[in-house]
């Protein structure tokens, strides 16, 4: 069923089997038929570990989803609400339990908290007099999720804007027992590496969850050999910049969540042959991407400008296939064709599907709004004039473009600048205010307050220096056949990668410089392996984990 | 090696054997006579009370404790009432049965625990009898008072008691008595001169023992054995019936020939036993009886007291103590005189080989032509295991070893576990610890148990050295001996705090599963905060160490620990916890002095309590955070007056805080409302809540130019966009002229390309062109090409020589402009060639 997590050089089925297996014993505590209350932001997460299917098998007969008043009525002789620790959806909860009493009074009340239980909350439950009505409170420890083969996700978009605006470091408590709950798994992970407040933070609350856990030591053969932990405010630039992969592009432009995707219909529409297009689908395309599509693994991470090519080889590959039919001659060669026509009607439906999108997004990428953004964005990351007011940003301002695409120029051109000059800042807040609202000065502030937008403080812009160490231009990228991570950006390489390539050779003693001028102390902590592991671990090969805290800059 | 089977008596087809433990330690000066005598099974602990002056007020009399071995462990005289029985918990702890119904709890160095009672009627009636028992459920005591009621307590940690029915005709108390576990029900069964009943909780049942004879006469004593699976019953006439404890088979009966009830009786069985009997004791005999109708006579000197085990009964008396017990088979085969059972040749082996005499091949030869060698030595280790004396154990177990060297692929592990087993026994059977555990005894316990007992006993280096050596998991083994250690050491009186917790840390360090908040909840129940403090420093877990905290009422120190954890939900817990317990200024200060803590407290206020937000900033003199929350309190505002008001609270906040931007900005903001305010009051024009540049829009669409004007100068718009605004709005409403006359007014900041591409949009080619003469050079074939003007567009390029230019002309043109693709390719070798 997921089977694509476990082609990867890490077995990441044993993380969602022991996830799913923890939720089928919760679900089983609660003997008899079921409805699951849900928190809507939990439903996308949770697909990634189980569908319906599986909760089905456990007698979950309805679906609701959290709302004040009354909950809707069902046959069911539990009701389970799934959701976070938050004090607003206590109240809800509350109210729902108080409304539902007055009608049946034979259903049981169950909690399930994700990703941990909350003393708060629980007291707050209390406070409201219903602490006492639940049978089961309990915790579903959901931290990192398998996103795909080689991908662990948190799904936990808000991080960025609570650890750096709001200074509330709960996602890096989640973080710290993620990476516990897969050191448990997968073996104690030897070697730390780590730069950044929020990655010291989470490094140091591993080494004393460590402690804590001390006596359960786990006698597993460490599958990871290194850890790295990466600040996101170490590398504001990357996620500023237009995103020029084909997944990345489908995220820019659609967005990807949860790796689902919903993509305008139009071009889905089923062709049949002799049947006029009078009723087009009006619901929104929704497409699962990871990469148990064959196809979908080859091209996801290739630079647009080369998915052409790739979609059109394997047009030719597949439609050969399709021949063959006719040099199969003998019964047993018909047989063979035949037991392959499932797997080539899957290729031809996934062929059609991103020869689709790929239309869809070649029709923008050659755009030429997107082509001067794009070359506004490159100049910015080469260091042209980013010290003055810009043309296009201007330009793009008075033509009231969609601000989320302004403020990700302003940002990045005071990343690439080491903060703008006050004049150049004010002038662009100014712009902005007046023609977006003065609501958004509250935006503003809170960029600035984040450091992704910053008056200039000293005269020296860090930026060129860190961008020539770390060789975060290349001039010459390869864009079809690359040799180079700086083909995902045609020409940037981003600076999270780069840390990571170095750390890997030569090491990180050879960037001194450079690691001083990026924000947070970097930092090497080794685990001690319990005695005995030592010996074995010497045949192993060594497979290095990368934890970066990918937090998405959400802005408002 | 003859002199094995001199002590042993023979019982029916069995043999019974009484092996010495110890010669007592202690020095009792009236041996065991008119002591209340209590000793805990599985070679626990001894308990003597002198009962000869207990009703003398004068005198009190002393309670000693000693171990097995009669090593004292405490003596301390007894202060509180007359005392019915003595008794011992599982856990090691004595109970004191006392007249009145209450009963005291001592640990093992006779510091006293707690007390309970068994009813407030017992103090009127009195206890008679009382009897202490062990079952699954834990430690239980029965008891009959002075109204011959019958009151239960099956596990005294969880104490429920039970007052069972009356009894009819008792009076006073029964003849004997005993307590029985079945089917997971505690009863009691008691004989009332020739009834026997069987009382439970809710109903009394005279019952009658199968194959009793009715010339036996009334029932005198009665004991069941150590499982209560079997029962024996002494009756007036000397006759000693057995049976099941359920009364439904009869085991046996045997005339003893004594009238006299004895002392004692006592089950004596063991597991797998061919011969079980019972023991009976009276003032200067021990008889054994066997179910065989079989006895052995001992003589006895001196008053002796016995102790049931699952395996034999010990006998204690003032000077020895003793292990009698049928002789395990094992034993038997291997050491009865001329047996030819494997294990008895491969002993005889390995001693003719120690001799060097080639016999030990012929035994060898004999043992292996049987194919019994692997028999052969499994039956010398579990002899070995049997056998009290290490010279013995050391022998069989060496015959084991030589016989297991014949053998290709024997499985050591049953030899190698009872060579560490037997090590660890002996160990604690030595006189200064005094545990005469059998090894039967040992496997039943659990090694577990046996750590614990040893902790109670505060053998700590002992325990510690047999987890070791045992190799057990450190949470398992070594932590629990330090924990116990540990909760004992905070007890300690005479040591200050400081020395206590250094001298924990040095020891527990940082051994798994130790917990350090459990050793400090220990120190805090002893009144020791300080200590308790010092100690939960240590802990690791903050989720132990922050409730505990909290519960001493230190809940600064219990939000430091609670933000070192980064676990933000205790953080939460305590802010609310102090939240209800401070003053509101106290808890301002407290938060001040925790970021992490108070930016938390802020997040839950601006979901919560906006109100408190604004205290806190104000507190922390945060005005640019105040400006912001003033803002934010703006757009929750519907009246205008009310908006503006707050608006000009963030004014002044903004200034505090010399944000000027900001604070132009706000002012600029109000500036725009009360326009905005104006003109919808005068025009309805719906203004209201728009971006000055939406303003200045909606005021161009509705032709308002002079009042968008003003905007644009008051507002210090940059020309740039307010000319593509009115370009834009222009256009939109085909206004042609009048935007003729706008590209007029002045030199255009935007150039006129834009003229051209609005118009464009707006699918006017004839006004687009009127454009195209005013735009720079470099804009010019753009232009061109905007209005599709290729001949125009090809002009400029070639004028300009321009090679890209040239190339974007070239992509533009179709099939059916041949004559001017040729002209531009020329022109653009032309300009190749300079």
């Amino acid at each position: 069923m997921a089977a694509h997590l476990s082609y990867g050089r890490v077995n990441l089925n044993i993380l969602r089997e022991a996830a799913r297996k923890e939720l089928r014993e919760f679900l089983d505590k609660c003997a008899g038929s079921k409805a699951i209350v849900w928190d809507e932001y939990l439903t996308g997460p949770f697909g990634l570990i189980a569908q319906y299917s599986l909760l089905k098998e456990h007698e979950v007969e309805k679906m609701f989803t959290l709302k004040s008043g009354r909950l809707p009525s069902a046959e069911v002789k539990n009701i389970i609400f799934f959701v976070r620790p938050r004090l607003e959806l206590m109240d809800i909860i509350a109210e729902n339990v108080f409304r539902e009493d007055k009608l049946h009074s034979s259903r049981d009340f169950h909690i399930l908290f994700v990703p941990r239980r909350s003393l708060l909350c629980e007291q707050r439950l209390k406070e409201q007099g219903v602490l006492g009505s639940f049978i089961n409170i309990d915790e579903y420890i959901l931290d990192l999720i398998p996103y795909d083969g080689d991908l662990l996700s948190m799904e936990y978009e808000s991080a960025f804007r609570e650890c750096y605006l709001e200074n509330d470091q709960t996602s890096l408590y989640h973080t710290a027992k993620g990476l516990m709950t897969l050191q448990a798994l997968y073996g104690t992970i030897p070697q730390i590496y780590g730069k950044g407040e929020c990655a010291r933070h989470v490094a140091n609350m591993m080494l004393r969850m460590k402690r804590e856990f001390a006596g359960s030591q786990n006698q597993i053969l460490p599958v990871f050999d290194t850890l790295l932990l990466l600040d996101r405010n170490v590398d504001l630039l990357t996620p500023l910049a237009t995103q020029l992969t084909y997944e990345g592009l489908i995220d820019e432009i659609y967005g990807i969540s949860n790796g689902y995707v919903k993509l305008p219909p139009e071009k889905f529409a089923q062709k049949k042959q002799g049947e006029a297009s009078k009723d087009l689908p009006t619901e929104p395309k929704k497409l699962q991407l990871n990469s148990a599509e064959e196809l979908y693994a080859e091209i996801r991470d290739k630079n647009f400008n080369a998915v052409g090519a790739a979609l059109s080889k394997k047009a030719k590959i597949i439609s050969a296939a399709f021949e063959e039919r006719h040099n199969a001659k003998t019964v047993g060669e018909i047989k063979q064709f035949v037991s392959q026509l499932p797997h080539m009607q899957a290729a031809r439906s996934s062929l059609a599907n991103h020869t689709s999108i790929a239309e869809l997004i070649k029709d923008i990428t050659t755009s030429e709004a997107f082509f001067d953004n794009l070359t506004v964005e490159q100049e910015f990351m080469t260091g042209v004039d980013t010290d003055k007011v810009n043309i296009y940003i201007e330009d793009s301002i008075a033509q009231k473009d969609p601000l989320i695409k302004i403020l990700r120029l302003v940002c990045m051109q005071s990343v690439c600048n080491n903060g703008l000059k006050q004049k150049v800042l004010d002038y662009y807040k100014r712009e902005i205010l007046q023609t977006y609202g003065y609501e958004h000065i509250l935006t503003l502030n809170n960029l600035e307050k984040v450091g992704l937008l910053k008056p200039q403080t000293s005269s020296r812009n860090n930026y060129p220096t860190i961008r020539k160490t770390l060789k975060l231009w290349m001039e010459d990228a390869n864009e079809q056949n690359p040799n180079d991570i700086s083909y995902v950006y045609s020409g940037y390489a981003p600076l999270s990668i780069r840390l990571t390539q170095v750390l890997a050779r030569p090491g990180w003693r050879s960037i001194e410089e450079v690691l001083k001028m990026l924000p947070g102390p970097h930092f090497e902590e080794r685990q001690q392996l319990p005695a005995g592991l030592h010996k074995k671990r010497k045949d192993q090969y060594s497979l290095g984990l990368l934890f970066a805290l990918l937090l998405t800059t959400q802005n408002k | 090696m003859a002199f094995i089977t001199a002590n042993w008596n023979p019982l029916g087809e069995a043999f019974y054997r009484k092996t010495e433990l110890y010669e007592m330690c202690w020095t009792l000066r009236d041996g065991l006579r008119d002591s209340l005598v209590a000793a805990a099974p599985y070679g626990g602990p001894i308990a003597l009370l002198r009962e000869s002056h207990r009703r003398s007020p004068s005198s009190r009399p002393q309670l000693e404790i000693y171990s097995a071995s009669g090593v004292a462990i405490a003596s301390f005289p007894w202060k509180s009432g007359p005392v019915v029985q003595l008794g011992w918990t599982v856990s090691d702890e004595l109970l004191c049965v006392q007249e009145d119904g209450s009963v005291l709890i001592y640990d093992l160095f006779g510091s006293f625990k707690r007390h309970f009672s068994m009813g407030q009627e017992v103090v009127q009636s009195q206890v008679l009898e009382a009897k202490v028992f062990h079952s699954p459920y834990g430690t239980g005591i029965a008891i009959v008072t002075g109204s011959s009621r019958f009151t239960l307590a099956t596990n005294i940690d969880d104490l429920k008691l039970r007052r069972l029915p009356e009894v009819p005709g008792l009076q006073g108390k029964p003849s004997c008595w005993v307590v029985l576990t079945q089917d997971r029900q505690t009863k009691v069964l008691l004989s009332n001169g020739p009834e026997l009943y069987i009382l439970d909780n809710t109903s009394c049942t005279a019952v009658c023992p199968p194959g009793l004879s009715p010339q036996a006469g009334s029932i005198v004593h009665m004991s069941v054995s150590f499982s209560y699976k079997y029962l024996a019953l002494f009756t007036d006439t000397g006759h000693l019936w057995t049976g099941s404890s359920d009364l439904q088979d009869k085991l046996s009966e045997v005339d003893t020939k004594k009238t006299t009830t004895p002392k004692q009786m006592v089950w004596c069985r063991r597991p797998k036993s061919q011969q079980p009997s019972v023991v009976l004791m009276w003032d200067r005999l021990l008889m054994v009886t066997g179910v065989c109708n079989d006895t052995i006579q001992f003589p006895i000197e001196d008053p002796c007291v016995l102790v049931g085990e699952l395996d034999g009964v010990r006998i204690i008396s003032s000077v020895y103590q003793e292990l009698l017990q049928e002789v395990p088979l094992v034993c038997q085969d291997i050491f009865k005189i001329a047996s030819m059972a494997p294990g008895a040749l491969l002993l005889e082996a390995h001693r003719e080989y120690e001799k060097s005499s080639q016999k030990a091949d012929e035994y060898l030869r004999e043992i292996k032509e049987q194919s019994m060698l692997g028999e052969a030595v499994r039956q010398c280790v579990e002899a070995a295991s049997h056998e009290y004396d290490t010279s013995t154990q050391k022998s069989l177990l060496r015959a084991a070893s030589f016989g297991k060297c014949f053998l290709t692929d024997f499985n050591p592990d049953v030899f190698v576990s009872t060579c560490r087993e037997l090590r660890v026994l002996n160990a604690v059977r030595e006189s200064s610890v005094g545990m005469p555990l059998t090894h039967t005894q040992f496997k039943q316990m659990t090694l577990q148990v046996l750590i614990d007992r040893l902790v109670y006993r505060q053998f700590y280096q002992l325990a510690i050295e047999i987890c070791h050596y045992l190799k057990i998991p450190d949470y398992q083994g070594v932590s629990r001996v330090l924990k116990h250690w540990a909760s004992c050491k905070v007890q300690q009186k005479d040591l200050s705090d400081e020395s206590i917790a250094r001298a924990v840390c040095v020891k527990v360090g940082d051994s798994p599963g130790v917990s350090y908040s459990h050793i400090a909840a220990k120190a805090y129940e002893c009144g020791r905060t300080e200590l308790a403090i010092k100690l939960l420093d240590f802990e690791a877990r903050a989720g132990e160490q922050v409730p505990l905290l909290l519960k001493m009422k230190r809940s600064q120190l219990a939000l430091s620990k609670a933000v070192e954890s980064g676990d933000t939900d205790l953080v939460y817990t305590v802010v609310t916890y102090l939240k209800n317990e401070m003053n509101r200024g106290d808890f301002f200060m407290t938060l001040r002095n925790q970021p992490v803590a108070l930016s938390l407290y802020r997040q839950f206020c601006k979901l919560q309590e906006q109100d408190t937000l604004k205290d806190l900033y104000n507190q922390d003199d945060d005005h640019h955070e105040l400006a912001n929350y003033y803002v934010t309190a703006s757009y929750r505002e519907k009246r205008l007056d009310t908006r503006l008001s707050l608006l000009q609270s963030a004014v002044d906040e903004y200034n505090k805080a010399k944000n000027e931007f900001a604070a132009k900005a706000t002012e600029d903001e109000m500036r725009l409302l009360r326009f905005q305010r104006k003109l919808d009051d005068e025009k309805g024009a719906g203004l209201l809540g728009l971006s000055l540049q939406a303003t200045m829009e909606a005021l161009l669409a509705l032709g308002l130019h002079k009042q968008a004007e003003q905007l644009y100068r008051d507002f210090r718009v940059p020309d740039k966009r307010y000319w593509w605004l009115k370009l834009k709005s222009l256009a939109e409403k085909e206004e042609w002229e009048e935007l003729e006359k706008f590209s007029r007014s002045k030199k255009s900041p935007i150039g006129y390309l834009a003229f051209i591409e609005v118009c464009m949009k707006c699918n006017n080619k004839y006004e687009a062109k009127k454009y195209v003469s005013k735009v720079t050079p470099e804009q010019k074939v753009k232009a061109h090409l905007a209005i599709s003007d290729l001949e125009g567009a090809a002009d400029a390029a070639i004028e300009r020589r321009n090679d890209s230019e040239m190339g974007a002309v070239l992509s533009r043109c179709s099939a059916s402009h041949q004559l001017l693709i040729e002209r531009l390719n020329r022109a653009r070798a032309a300009a190749a060639k300079k």
